[in-house]
């Protein structure tokens, strides 16, 4: 209606009586472009500097590709664990009361709060040889902290709330007009949940995989204390930027973001899609 | 729900069940995974901070923040978090008036690039400060020949956190301000108010435990951020440390107690925003539930 | 099929949602439990379907007492009032869901599920849709859809959850002639909830009233309409006037004026008499009894005029119909008896 009310038929805005919207968009895009833009540009002019041969000579190199291989394949089996362990926690909290309830449901947010680091000494405290936990697997040859296990480890606290909370809203949506209605046409407990249930949160499941995934893939703080940091083995992408930025080798280190850059492009686009499909096909997002 | 059945009534259903309930034992083991998964990964951690840290008495954790450097460390991340919060406070509600009270083209693009520091790992986040100041850039030089260090120092170290901590209040307003809509800023206008008593009056109300919420995460993630600021600090001792690269330097050198001394403090911290954050939560649902 | 429900009683933490009832429902029938929010209706319904269980008592399919079974093992087709279709399948899954879920032993194999499925739609006047996703579809053909689908699993009833609260009323009326046919066309013994009563009227073999977790009444449109058994059903159908009177020597007083209605046989004392806005008759020479008093307010209501009239000392207000040209004259009075109504004794009994 709007728009076939002006002569061009396209219009930027549509009217509006509420002010303020150049004003704060304006501040919006300033502020934007100041503190994200202009410097992820930096970055992108860095490495056309670099141009084909520097970036593919160096993103090549061995201890390169092995860092990034220990950043994907720990995030990878990290937000799996996750995406099984978080559906049930969001479950037990949504589905069932029990004392301490409200208080697992606070906790849950603790990754979210907790400063990276605090996390990486807490969890290498435990899981070292001699830590609270190390110390019993110790004697059967089971070594967690300074290899990749212990950057796994890390890598699920990061991502738990991830999960956890982005099915969880999803899962207090189900109405149970449709759970019961499963139930008259036969289905059982097990084939409601495995057939209609978990089909339906499936758009929320992996855009929490996506998150999860996508975060732990660029985590440092908490794995650089845990992870033993040995090169070729448990040495994790952002810490070979870290590395090269301190032999000041910029060249390096600017690659290597380039491509994390890329990959977390990447998974943006990846959760835009599944939401814009699961809204387009289910009517619903997320 | 197996209240009040009488006893003939119950012999007669044994085999009923709830429709939309697990059996008990299902229910139970469920319950139990769950409950060992949260203890394991979160728990038992949390717990690990204040035991080492207490490891060698209360005096001796005190101690350790007593000191010079701890607290020279302490007053830094107070400042750079009260300069990072309100600038994104100021600019979350800017962009989440924007985008909630407004039809425009490309809005879902631009709530993409707000959303973008996220995704971003902190590392480059650091990195991408260190490329636009550093030695071999245009501005570096340019401004340190007006005598204005950014890299290796606080201004630095602010840049970084404001764009880690860059989405949070805004990701929190934008829905809440989404799913309120415009009816209530259009009465007050058709009424008679400007903007600046339509904001206060009628929006800022309603949106206020959201923005505190999105306060409260900006901040706790102010104050714990790490590889970002470890990145562009160059961590001088006293002087560019914030309380997480404390940690750091004081794990590395061996002196754990100390460095969980300082590390409680911040998962003090943590616990102190996860509480308010309930409670936000509970005094929200009540206002909700009064509409 | 039939159903009997055995005293059946349904408290939850406490609160009686449902007191004791009984009630006979024929193999084939269709039934409407009809009622305001909160009469025990929609509880009633899905203890049939076994979403709940009774605090006591049992309800039998046949001769069989269901009460033990699960909802799973009921059999029972149920409508939900939002559809509750899975959001996630096509039109074709959502239906054949019932039959897929069986245990290999009984399940339809694949070919013939689809064929069902097909001839449901068509049943639901919805061919070609199976590949469609709710999300895709009116809130209409929701609707047909759900029912298709509780009919896929060959219930032994048919129960319904406001099956067209949720629906314009344009759409309603023509799903409602369509329930019918397919009613007819089924056989199904059927349930419905509605809080609509022209849609119960118009619809069911028979209407049952409940209020405050009773049932008021049960009975064809006629009986509900005609021979209201309680207060409370003659003022939930239709509309109506209460009046209280007083009843002495065989005559019907207000105050101290004869209202001119035969009573004979009733016992002296206080009632309530109630009658319908259209049935009264106008007096034109007042005395000799009859109702009188000035007109407070009128409106126009289709064809004919409704004027509400203050009677008595009290200024009791009742409302009457007359023909939309009625004049009124010069006093505003208007003197009017009614032709049909009901007594009812406060203590409980009635008689007209």
């Amino acid at each position: 209606m709007a728009l076939s009310a002006t002569a061009s038929g396209w219009r930027f805005k549509q009217p509006s009586v509420i002010p303020g919207f150049g004003l704060t968009l304006g501040f919006t895009l300033t502020y934007l472009t100041l503190i994200v833009l202009i410097p992820l540009a930096g970055l992108g002019v860095r490495s056309a500097a670099l141009g084909w041969s520097g970036i593919w000579t160096i993103a090549t190199d061995p201890r390169v590709v092995q860092a990034l291989r220990v950043s994907f394949s720990t995030s990878l089996i990290a937000a799996l664990i996750n995406a099984v362990f978080g559906v049930i926690v969001a479950w037990v909290l949504v589905r069932y009361r029990f004392p301490g309830r409200r208080i697992l449901d606070a906790i849950v947010d603790l990754p979210f709060a907790l400063p990276t680091a605090v996390a990486g000494i807490a969890l290498t405290a435990l899981y070292a040889p001699n830590g609270w936990i190390g110390q019993y697997l110790a004697p059967y040859g089971i070594r967690l902290a300074y290899t990749p296990t212990g950057i796994v480890i890390a890598l699920i606290f990061i991502g738990l709330p991830f999960m956890v909370r982005t099915v969880q809203p999803v899962m207090e949506e189900i109405s149970r007009e449709v759970e019961e209605a499963a139930a008259t046409l036969g289905a059982n407990r097990f084939q409601t949940i495995s057939r209609i249930i978990l089909p339906g949160l499936a758009p929320a499941i992996l855009t929490g995989f996506a998150l999860a995934f996508g975060r732990a893939v660029g985590e440092y703080g908490s794995v650089i204390f845990i992870a033993g940091n040995i090169p070729y083995v448990s040495e994790i992408a952002p810490l070979l930027i870290v590395i090269r930025l301190e032999e000041y080798n910029y060249a390096g280190a600017t690659t290597i973001a380039l491509i994390m850059l890329i990959f977390s492009f990447a998974v943006l686009l990846a959760i835009n899609l599944i939401q814009a499909w699961s809204r387009r096909r289910f009517g619903y997002g997320n | 729900m197996a209240t009040d059945i009488t006893p003939a009534a119950a012999d007669r259903r044994r085999g009923w069940s709830d429709p939309v309930a697990e059996r008990p034992i299902a229910r139970a083991i469920l319950i139990g995974i769950a409950l060992s998964f949260l203890a394991l990964v979160l728990v038992i951690p949390l717990v690990a901070v204040f035991t080492e840290a207490l490891r060698n008495g209360l005096g001796a954790a005190l101690a350790a923040l007593r000191e010079p450097d701890a607290l020279a460390a302490i007053k830094l991340t107070l400042l750079v978090a009260a300069i990072a919060v309100p600038l994104n406070l100021v600019f979350g509600v800017a962009a989440a008036w924007a985008i909630a009270k407004f039809e425009f083209k490309g809005k879902a693009f631009l709530i993409t690039l707000i959303d973008l520091p996220f995704s971003v790992s902190p590392v480059i986040a650091g990195l991408i400060y260190i490329l636009l100041f550093g030695a071999g850039s245009v501005l570096g030089p340019y401004l340190q020949s007006y005598g204005v260090q950014i890299l290796f120092a606080v201004p630095g170290i602010v840049l970084a956190t404001i764009f880690v901590t860059f989405p949070f209040v805004a990701r929190e307003l934008i829905p809440l301000m989404q799913d309120q809509g415009t009816g209530e800023e259009e009465a007050a206008i058709s009424l008679g108010a400007n903007g600046w008593q339509t904001f206060w009056r009628v929006t800022l109300p309603n949106i206020k435990w959201g923005l505190l919420y999105g306060v409260l995460l900006c901040n706790a993630r102010a104050m714990g951020e790490f590889g970002a600021v470890s990145v562009i600090s160059g961590r001088l001792r006293g002087q560019t440390n914030t309380m997480p690269l404390h940690v750091e330097i004081l794990y590395n050198e061996y002196n754990f107690s100390a460095a969980f001394a300082v590390a409680s403090l911040l998962a003090l911290l943590a616990l102190v925003t996860l509480v308010l954050k309930a409670l936000l939560e509970l005094r929200y649902s009540r206002d909700s539930v009064g509409h | 099929m039939e159903l009997r429900i055995d005293k059946v009683r349904k408290e939850f933490d406490r609160f009686p949602a449902l007191h004791e009832t009984s009630l006979d429902i024929r193999s084939g029938e269709l039934i409407a439990l009809l009622g305001p929010s909160g009469s025990g209706k929609t509880t009633l319904l899905r203890l049939i379907a076994g979403l709940e269980q009774p605090t006591d008592g049992a309800i039998f399919f046949g001769d069989e007492d269901a009460s033990h079974r699960s909802v799973q093992d009921r059999n029972v087709g149920f409508v939900f009032q939002h559809y509750a279709l899975f959001r996630h399948m096509t039109v074709l899954d959502n239906i054949a869901f019932g039959l897929n879920v069986r245990p290999a032993a009984i399940r339809p194999p694949k070919r013939e599920i689809e064929r069902r499925v097909l001839e449901l739609l068509d049943l639901v006047q919805l061919p070609g849709l199976e590949k469609r996703y709710p999300n895709q579809l009116s809130g209409g053909q929701r609707q047909r859809v759900a029912l298709a689908r509780a009919l896929a699993i060959e219930p032994r009833v048919l129960l319904l959850d406001e099956p067209f609260g949720a629906l314009d009323a344009q759409v309603r009326k023509g799903l409602r002639k369509w329930l019918r046919e397919i009613h007819d066309q089924t056989g199904h013994t059927t349930v419905f909830v509605t809080h609509d009563q022209e849609e119960a009227l118009e619809l069911a073999d028979r209407v049952v009233v409940m209020s405050q977790g009773r049932i008021e009444q049960v009975g064809t449109a006629d009986d509900i309409y005609d021979r209201p058994t309680s207060p409370f059903v003659f003022s939930f159908i239709g509309e109506s006037n209460a009046l209280p009177i007083r009843i002495e020597t065989g005559q019907a007083w207000l105050a101290d004026r004869p209202l001119g209605i035969d009573v004979s046989g009733e016992a002296d004392g206080p009632a309530t008499l109630y009658f319908r806005p259209q049935d009264i008759e106008i007096l034109t020479d007042p005395p000799g009894g009859g109702l009188a008093g000035p007109v407070a307010a009128q409106r126009r209501v289709a064809g004919t005029r409704h004027l509400e009239l203050e009677i008595g000392g009290d200024r009791t207000r009742v409302e009457i119909e007359v023909p939309a040209d009625y004049p009124i004259g010069e006093t505003g009075r208007v003197a009017f008896k009614p032709k049909r109504w009901r007594l009812y004794r406060n203590d409980g009994a009635s008689g007209n």
